[in-house]
């Protein structure tokens, strides 16, 4: 066990965000959590990180647990001057075969020199991941990390993250709402609304009235999630709940 | 000895702020708290009169005062109150209880011009000890936290991720704007404090591709504007702080024009801000 919430609750000002989610995440495992706008997704990753304190219950992480997080979106002031060697050296500089390694596995080695704000919305995203390879993590935590990329950025990005999982042996939990995109390459989907919704395989998700009314899909969208997964073979889950 | 000339200990005053201002004027300008500068800054008038009143050295007064202002603006900003609004209830407030304040002393004439204006060629020599004692302490405050710093300005979940408390990086920041403050206040002072923060930063910035190139450049410049300020003022007979931000703000805007001018003609370097 990795980390895991036990009756988790999250309060931001007076609106209660997270409610008692409870999530036990295994070493080498992709989760994705997915859910409407607003439902606390951003949220369960900021109280994984300890970004936000719990209001009730708790996160436990395994002892000398290493995160590496790439968060949703990334706004650096312009007024700051960053290249990139310098922002993947914060907040301790990485040694140069490392930083080499962390650069080429996330795909954008040759990039050390150029200044953060010139490069491109995908660059950016893989040199967020590269950074947050560095210490070599046992969780990677992604925020809607595709944000901003095409189609085949997207699926691109998510052949990185597969492979960065084989290569590292870590787990990935990420916030995605590309259900299609996502769903290909993910062991366990957790449907939330502030509370969790559904969970289990992405098979047994999809076809989930939970999922569906959620996602305010109608049948035949519903039945197209549904095809768009049907070439893998069908397997039995327990996990909606 | 050359301690024993005005002018040259003038210069050295001069130097000890910018060299201290410069990085933290940076932080100022990366996390777009100009106005926090500001009010800490018109709080340090409260510092003078409750100083005067007790009769504990101005440099203590000032310090405790802005330290609370700071912690004050810092607390409530999380509390749902706009920042710029709240800086600019607390900075008038306190810059008018402090004049306020200063009125009711009797007994005591203080000449409050050099409190607003500072006035660096008054600058003795335990002065110099308190100055480069503050500067001293806020660059090795500054450098010591220098990389926890930038990554909880860059973003506070990365720094959460990281194991960096950007609270306390905040706190550190904030304690450091106090001393800078509190030293700098009978050198340029109250009023021109902000403008020795912020300007040499800003000069700086189309020129520099790293933070640390930043912060350098910030503190060549501020320093080069302490010297030919100081010399300016003497040749022209004019205030002296004043004279120091009149030089580096036209520093200023020679770097915003070269800035211009390179982008247009040479394609320019990837370094600067985008437009």
């Amino acid at each position: 066990m990795l980390v895991s919430t036990h009756e988790l609750s999250v309060r931001l000002g007076k609106r209660l965000i997270l409610e008692n989610i409870n999530l036990r995440v295994q070493r080498g495992e992709i989760v994705t959590v997915i859910g409407p706008n607003g439902s606390g997704k951003s949220t369960l990753l900021r109280a994984l990180i300890g970004a936000v304190a719990p209001c009730s219950g708790r996160v436990v992480k395994a002892p000398g647990l290493t995160i590496g997080y790439v968060p949703q979106r990334l706004h650096i002031d312009e007024t700051l001057p960053m290249t990139v060697r310098r922002f993947m050296s914060l907040p301790k500089p990485p040694a140069p075969s490392e930083l080499d390694a962390a650069m080429a596995q996330a795909g954008v080695s040759g990039l050390e020199q150029q200044q953060v704000m010139s490069l491109s919305g995908g660059q950016f995203q893989r040199v967020l991941l590269a950074r947050a390879l560095l210490e070599k993590p046992d969780l990677l935590l992604l925020d809607e990390a595709t944000q901003g990329l095409d189609h085949r950025g997207s699926a691109g990005f998510y052949r990185q993250i597969d492979s960065v999982r084989q290569a590292l042996g870590c787990a990935v939990i990420m916030v995605s709402h590309e259900l299609h995109v996502v769903m290909r390459r993910t062991d366990r989907v957790i449907c939330i609304n502030g509370h969790i919704c559904c969970e289990g395989e992405p098979e047994a998700v999809s076809a989930s009235p939970e999922y569906q009314s959620l996602f305010g899909l109608d049948d035949d969208e519903a039945m197209a999630v549904y095809r768009h997964r049907n070439h893998h073979q069908h397997s039995h889950t327990e996990g909606a709940l | 000895m050359m301690l024993d000339d005005f002018m040259f200990r003038a210069a050295l005053a001069g130097l000890g702020v910018a060299l201290a201002a410069a990085p933290l004027g940076c932080f100022i300008v990366w996390r777009r708290m100009a106005y926090f500068g500001d009010a800490t800054a018109h709080a340090a008038v409260l510092g003078v009169a409750l100083s005067l009143t007790l009769s504990t050295p101005i440099f203590a007064g000032v310090l405790v005062v802005s330290l609370l202002m700071a912690i004050i603006v810092s607390t409530l900003s999380g509390r749902g109150y706009a920042m710029d609004t709240l800086l600019g209830v607390m900075a008038h407030s306190a810059l008018a209880v402090g004049l306020v304040a200063v009125s009711f002393l009797s007994g005591v004439r203080i000449d409050l011009m050099a409190y607003l204006f500072g006035d660096i060629l008054a600058v003795g020599k335990t002065d110099l000890i308190v100055i480069w004692g503050g500067a001293a302490l806020v660059l090795a405050l500054v450098g010591w936290r220098w990389s926890a710093l930038l990554l909880a300005t860059l973003n506070p979940d990365l720094a959460h991720a990281s194991g960096v408390s950007p609270k306390r990086e905040q706190l550190i920041l904030t304690v450091a704007l106090a001393i800078v403050v509190a030293v700098a206040i009978k050198v340029v002072g109250v009023l021109l404090i902000a403008a020795m923060l912020i300007i040499p930063a800003a000069t700086a910035r189309p020129f520099s591709k790293t933070p640390e190139s930043m912060a350098f450049m910030a503190a060549i410049i501020g320093c080069s504007a302490s010297v030919i300020g100081l010399k300016t003022s003497y040749a022209l007979d004019s205030p002296t702080g004043p004279t120091i931000v009149c030089v580096v703000a036209l520093m200023f805007i020679a770097s915003s024009i070269l800035w211009k001018v390179s982008r247009s003609f040479g394609g320019g370097e990837p370094a600067g801000p985008a437009s």
